[in-house]
């Protein structure tokens, strides 16, 4: 277990949902939910099936725009994220299902991490000249460490596509830390792994907080992960907040052991 | 056994009894073909960025040849009405995101097919009523284009080469490597890659799709330029032109319609197949072979490779 370290309970809020709702036509999928993300914490967001966690995340980051409610990023209030404000303010992101760009390498994919970083007008580019070639060397450089540090060096050239889906993961991963986001976003990122492949997961995860110091938000169903990793954790049912809390406190909540074991009617 | 003969035996005797016929058949089917190519070229751009068909890409070659010579009828000199008619597609790329696609953003494929229809005939409507509705002559010479041909003595017989064709093949051949540079090598043509592979995965790194859009609508208009010079320089320029678009389907059968080499590769096997067709085979059937033989060659090909050529093979999970 992973003792919440008081530094990071008494932490900044580096984002806030209030009241936040979202519906598709009838179904309600987020209902009233509110709740924050301090600077350097690893915030887990668990619920059973359906509850409205990815729904949540891509209200974060701005895929939907939800009907009520605010979100307060970095001390900026707005009613609806935008992607592209969302990148640029610093909110990084690794899909559910895997979203790579499948006709890419390895390494390319996690270049265009840098894209918002990049500022050379493409004609330079092209020139492969002066200070784009010293913007390109200085990317790659950094593109490189990440690669190191995942461990993915024997991949860097092939095509993702065609990488095991545990390999695709790190891939995202690693496009997503080439953003060095303020915030990112992990939608399980353990998901469909195996046990070691779950550990060298959780160990990256860890790392990246520790070493970049980077704010995590992550959705995962595999309790034992989410002990482990995380120092508070909100837990969703049906698109409402039921609980939310340390690890600790939550695993106690009545309302997260009916929510996952079913109430006796 | 006679029509047998005909069909299967007698143009292979032809094509050996006057190679320089056959040689002369094979160049202007790859001429026509390498045109052919540019105009799919138009579509593959625009298809792998937004997934959308662009029916318009016909008209905007007719409205980039029109604008290109009517700004020279205006007195303003060649290369001058050139650039300015680079500023009009850029100024055409720019309006089609804003009042087409960023309000369309999010709908089935098929609607966005549907808009360029409609911007087809707008730009039909819109530019007679700008240029007039009369065939207009393509500035070939101003543009410093070659005229003539050259006559090459060979394999017992002539076989002449127009110069204009040259000059189209180079220049499509230049474009096709730029554009294949631009793509593998820029954090722009990264950029568009990763957009036609995944819209959200490409959002969450921070890419604009609005920017993404007006920089291959204005890739298409580039390539829509060229193909009105070359085309408007070996017939003329008039509003019927854009059925060429058409012309372009077959080529992207054959070729994927998401690959570029495939729209080369594709252009020049139906270019090639239609005039070996039309000159050997179609005396057997009456004339107007080559109105339909495209679309036979496009449709046997799809009886074994239904992604095309180069097409992104299609793998299904049942």
């Amino acid at each position: 277990m992973r003792a919440p370290s008081s530094e990071v309970l008494a932490g900044q809020v580096l984002l806030s949902v209030e009241n936040v709702s979202l519906s598709f036509g009838g179904v309600k999928a987020i209902r009233d939910v509110s709740f924050d993300i301090r600077k350097g914490e690893i915030r887990a967001i668990i619920g059973p099936n359906g509850a409205g966690k990815t729904s949540l995340l891509n209200v974060i980051n701005g895929f939907y725009q939800p009907q009520e409610g605010r979100i307060t990023f970095r001390g900026e209030t707005r009613e609806k994220m935008r992607p592209y404000a969302a990148a640029r303010g610093g909110i990084a992101r690794t899909f559910q299902n895997v979203a790579l760009f499948k006709g890419m390498s390895a390494l390319d994919n996690i270049m265009t991490g840098r894209s918002l970083k990049m500022n050379r007008g493409f004609v330079w580019q092209l020139l492969r000249h002066g200070p784009a070639l010293a913007e390109e060397v200085e990317h790659r450089r950094r593109v490189e460490e990440i690669i190191d540090f995942l461990e993915i060096n024997a991949i860097r050239r092939v095509q993702v596509g065609r990488l095991p889906y545990g390999l695709q993961k790190r891939v995202e991963l690693g496009r997503a830390l080439a953003m060095e986001p303020d915030l990112l976003l992990l939608d399980e990122p353990m998901a469909g792994m195996n046990l070691e492949e779950k550990e060298d997961m959780s160990r990256f995860v860890l790392d990246v907080n520790n070493h970049y110091g980077t704010t995590i938000a992550l959705i995962e169903h595999d309790m034992g992960v989410v002990m482990d990793l995380s120092n508070r954790v909100l837990v969703l049912d049906y698109g409402r907040k039921i609980a939310d809390g340390t690890p600790d406190e939550v695993k106690a909540d009545r309302n997260v052991i009916d929510a996952y074991l079913g109430v006796a009617h | 056994m006679d029509l047998l003969y005909q069909i299967f035996i007698d143009p292979f005797v032809q094509m050996g009894t006057a190679p320089d016929l056959l040689v002369q058949t094979l160049w202007e089917g790859l001429v026509g073909g390498v045109l052919y190519s540019l105009i799919a070229l138009g579509f593959v751009l625009i298809f792998k960025a937004s997934g959308v068909f662009n029916f318009a890409q016909g008209i905007m070659v007719v409205f980039a040849a029109m604008s290109l010579v009517s700004l020279y009828g205006l007195g303003i000199p060649a290369f001058v009405a050139l650039a300015l008619t680079f500023a009009i597609m850029l100024a055409l790329a720019w309006g089609v995101e804003r009042l087409v696609l960023r309000p369309l953003v999010n709908q089935p494929d098929i609607i966005l097919f549907m808009a360029t229809f409609g911007l087809t005939y707008f730009l039909i409507g819109f530019g007679e009523l700008v240029f007039g509705g009369e065939p207009k002559v393509m500035i070939a010479d101003q543009l410093f284009l070659p005229r003539g041909a050259y006559d090459i003595k060979m394999l017992g017989g002539f076989v002449s080469l127009q110069k204009i064709d040259i000059a189209a093949t180079v220049i499509a051949s230049l474009m096709v490597a730029a554009l294949a540079v631009f793509f593998q090598k820029t954090r722009i043509g990264r950029a568009l890659r990763a957009v036609a592979d995944s819209h959200r995965a490409a959002l969450s790194v921070g890419i604009s799709l609005e920017q993404i859009w007006v920089i291959v609508w204005f890739a298409a208009g580039i390539v829509a330029i060229v193909t009105g010079i070359m085309w408007g320089a070996r017939s003329q320029v008039e509003f019927s032109l854009q059925i060429i678009a058409l012309k372009a389907l077959p080529v992207l059968i054959l070729g994927g319609f998401t690959s570029i080499p495939g729209a080369i590769v594709g252009g020049v096997i139906i270019g090639v197949g239609e005039k070996l067709g039309e000159f050997y085979w179609g005396p057997l059937l009456g004339s107007g072979i080559e109105s339909w033989l495209a679309y036979m060659i496009a449709l046997a090909f799809l009886l074994f490779r239904p992604q095309g050529l180069f097409g992104e093979k299609i793998i299904e999970r049942v």
